[in-house]
């Protein structure tokens, strides 16, 4: 399912929370609303965690994370590395990379299994990005624009990337990340993709201007209708039982 | 966030194939192509109006007697209907037309008699994420009657004034002010001029507003030697706003010296300018008096503010110029002072008075300042000194101090006896004619108008025979015919007239050729030709004034 939802009357709230199939990082708000919805929709499933990077609020755009691990930057501080660590579950690997750019969440955007990069990035980071996420990693542009993490959003099952992609792009994208796309907007039009919205398997979150056309565009491009954690198990049973068989 | 950015490769490298793709409307879900909005033009016209803040609906004022619209704050702006001049005033008056770009304009039609004026107007801005928008919409004005304050005035009293300029000349002829007409007329100076009248030794003009007033006698300042002071005399006042309506009159006196009078200078006065004089002629009247000294060609320009420091008064005037005959003209050679000017030639003449030529002999010499222009046998006008009856103070005081008076003094060459034998051959005709003012008999004028003053001469006589001399001035004198304007006579006939000189040619043998004359290239165009037709003269009759070219 996706829903609509604010952080202190701002829109893009893939900047103040991340979200993935294993866990959920999300700002400290001066209210618990935010967090709340989150804590609603997640809690019996996955941590919901609430967090600050560096001492900001802006979670979502200085990590990057993935069912295996979480990317921090360089400038988040020991004892929040400690809390992320102990609040995470114990398979998810945290670790903090040296990297001149800090807004990971902008420069990478990833799945469980592919990740696209800023094409300025380290090559050491490039590596850890390989090991900590377990991921095959790509350097890549979205429509022309550099900040693939900002420009889109992808998970298992399908992404989102800027409208101004062209269908060649489009393609492309798609063949490397062998996942379909589509070119969309959030937020009533806007092109940030990345900031306005955050998605896993099985749950998405939208800016509150977010229109029903964009919602029905997202819950089908990320396959939401019908995916409930229950569901994948059910999926996953049915197809073991069929392998077994 | 920052906003997307689509760079274009540089020219020369490889780029691959881009198509466009689609995305859907944010609102309503048609797939569009990307814009900065994400929206197609329908949800985007929902969305935002960029017609919000600009007037759709304007009262515009327009004069039903003259057909203009009011321009606030004051201009009233003559525009025919459905014309580009009030398509222009339309948009002008619409608010709120200054933050969005105009791209097109239009008239929809409507009933004149609707009182309602339709324009459509396309205009282009931008919204949102600096996506940019046109769109069209109907302004409609309503049309309001009101009257224009020169059609009230016209429609209420014509003639109500707030100030009056009385422009005055204390001499016994009205060339000064014939000439100050045609100044006016060439300059506009009338422009602002409610009524004009004519009063006794002088003319009044009135003005609706002070400031005209000022600005006319800043006029008259900077073309004649005017002195002038300023009265008003209280109409209303408002004890609650504190204002006062008050009537202005000015008082302006025009120098009583004009061109040809005889002056004797003060000794004080005289030194002042050099030792010249005392006995001096006029021979320029401008904002300053230029004084001539026949004797030794000196001259000596005296300014507004100095004749006025110390008023001179003519010691004879154009009134008393008698007729002269050259017996014999010798040039004199000129020495001291005087040399430098060009204009003049110093000759000693002998001259006989055409009154007494036939009845005895008498003849006097005179050193003149015209001696490039006499010559044995012509004829000059000039005062007859010896058998004047003087009355002036300075003049007894020079004599006092050894002044020998001239027998004659000579002002100007004269031509009066070609013009006359020319006028018995019927050629008297101008081939131009000049533009009147529209001037009203005061009530002064009109009371001394009828009866004959003094030696039988009517006031009109008087007043065609100053104009006949005022218009053989212009003829004479180039330097004054440039500061007027004057037009081609469409009567005139160039051919008959050359047709009857040659005839006359035939007939005698005199020649007076050198009688002088307006060069036809001088006259501007027709009267007609600048709209003025001859039937505008009618207010020029009934205003009592002497039609000139009779």
């Amino acid at each position: 399912m996706a829903s609509r939802c604010q952080f202190e009357n701002s829109n893009d709230v893939g900047v103040f929370a991340n979200l993935t199939s294993s866990y959920c990082i999300t700002a400290l708000g001066a209210a618990e609303n935010f967090y709340s919805v989150f804590e609603a929709e997640l809690a019996d499933h996955i941590p919901v965690i609430k967090a600050s990077v560096a001492g900001t609020r802006l979670v979502g755009r200085m990590t990057v994370g993935n069912r295996n691990g979480l990317l921090l930057p360089n400038t988040t501080t020991d004892q929040e590395l400690m809390h992320i660590r102990n609040s995470l579950p114990d398979e998810v690997v945290v670790q903090r990379i040296d990297e001149r750019l800090s807004a990971l969440g902008n420069c990478i955007a990833c799945n469980d299994y592919v990740a696209l990069i800023h094409p300025d990035i380290d090559r050491e980071t490039e590596e850890i990005v390989a090991d900590v996420l377990g991921v095959e990693v790509f350097r890549q542009t979205i429509a022309g624009n550099v900040l693939v993490g900002s420009y889109c959003k992808f998970t298992n099952h399908g992404g989102l990337v800027a409208p101004q992609t062209t269908v060649e792009d489009l393609d492309e994208l798609s063949s490397l990340l062998q996942v379909p796309l589509v070119a969309g907007t959030v937020n009533r039009g806007s092109d940030v993709i990345g900031a306005g919205m955050m998605a896993n398997d099985w749950a998405a979150f939208c800016g509150l201007d977010t229109t029903s056309t964009e919602l029905s565009v997202v819950e089908s491009v990320f396959k939401l209708r019908e995916a409930r954690p229950q569901q994948i198990v059910n999926e996953m049973r049915a197809s073991l039982i069929d392998s077994m068989i | 966030m920052e906003p997307a950015m689509f760079a274009a490769g540089p020219t020369g490298t490889f780029m691959p194939h881009a198509t466009q793709g689609h995305v859907l409307c944010c609102l309503c879900g048609t797939s569009i192509a990307p814009n900065p909005t994400n929206m197609c033009v329908n949800c985007i016209r929902t969305q935002v109006d960029i017609t919000e803040g600009i007037q759709k609906q304007v009262t515009i004022l327009w004069c039903k007697s003259c057909g203009r619209y009011l321009q606030p704050p004051k201009h009233w702006l003559k525009a025919d209907l459905e014309s580009k001049e009030l398509l222009t005033y339309c948009i002008k008056r619409v608010k709120g037309l200054q933050k969005v770009k105009l791209v097109d304009a239009a008239f929809i039609w409507t009933e004149p008699h609707s009182m309602r004026l339709k324009a459509k107007l396309t205009i282009q801005g931008e919204v949102l994420n600096g996506a940019i928008l046109q769109q069209s919409f109907v302004v409609e004005y309503v049309v309001e009657r009101h009257m224009c304050p020169t059609c009230n005035r016209q429609n209420a009293n014509p003639n109500s004034w707030v100030a009056c300029v009385q422009v005055r000349q204390h001499v016994q002829h009205k060339r000064t002010f014939f000439f100050l007409e045609q100044l006016i007329l060439k300059h506009g100076a009338d422009e602002s001029c409610v009524n004009v009248k004519e009063m006794h030794e002088g003319v009044d003009f009135y003005f609706a507003n002070r400031a005209h007033a000022v600005k006319f006698i800043d006029f008259l300042q900077t073309v004649v030697p005017i002195r002038y002071r300023h009265d008003k005399q209280l109409v209303s006042h408002d004890v609650h706003t504190s204002n006062y309506n008050y009537k202005y009159t000015f008082s302006v006196e025009i120098a009583p010296l004009c061109k040809d009078d005889l002056v004797c200078l003060p000794a004080k006065q005289a030194a002042a300018l050099g030792n010249i004089g005392p006995l001096v002629l006029v021979t320029r009247v401008t904002n300053a008096i230029t004084l001539t000294d026949p004797l030794t060609l000196r001259q000596a320009v005296l300014e507004a503010p100095a004749f006025w420091r110390s008023p001179l008064r003519p010691m004879m005037g154009s009134r008393q110029l008698t007729e002269f005959y050259i017996l014999d003209s010798e040039a004199a050679q000129q020495g001291g002072f005087g040399a430098g000017s060009s204009r003049y030639a110093l000759a000693t003449c002998e001259v006989a008075r055409a009154a007494d030529f036939g009845s005895n002999d008498r003849t006097f010499f005179a050193r003149t300042h015209l001696g490039h222009l006499l010559h044995a046998g012509d004829t000059a006008v000039g005062y007859d000194v010896a058998n004047a009856n003087l009355v002036d103070p300075e003049l007894e005081k020079a004599l006092h101090k050894g002044l020998t008076l001239p027998d004659a003094i000579l002002v100007r060459k004269s031509y009066e006896e070609k013009r006359r034998r020319r006028r018995a051959r019927g050629e008297h005709q101008r081939p131009w004619k000049l533009k009147r003012l529209v001037v009203e008999v005061g009530e002064e004028e009109a009371g001394t108008a009828a009866p004959h003053r003094g030696r039988g001469v009517s006031v009109a006589d008087q007043q065609a025979a100053d104009m006949e001399r005022f218009l053989q001035e212009l003829e004479e004198d180039p330097e004054m015919r440039a500061r007027v304007a004057l037009y081609r006579d469409p009567h005139f006939d160039p051919a008959a007239v050359a047709a009857r000189q040659q005839a006359a040619m035939a007939d005698t043998d005199e020649e007076d050729g050198d009688v002088p004359q307006v060069p036809l290239e001088e006259l501007l165009e027709d009267l007609a030709a600048l709209g003025l037709q001859e039937g505008d003269g009618d207010g020029e009759d009934d205003g009592g004034s002497v039609d000139m070219m009779e």
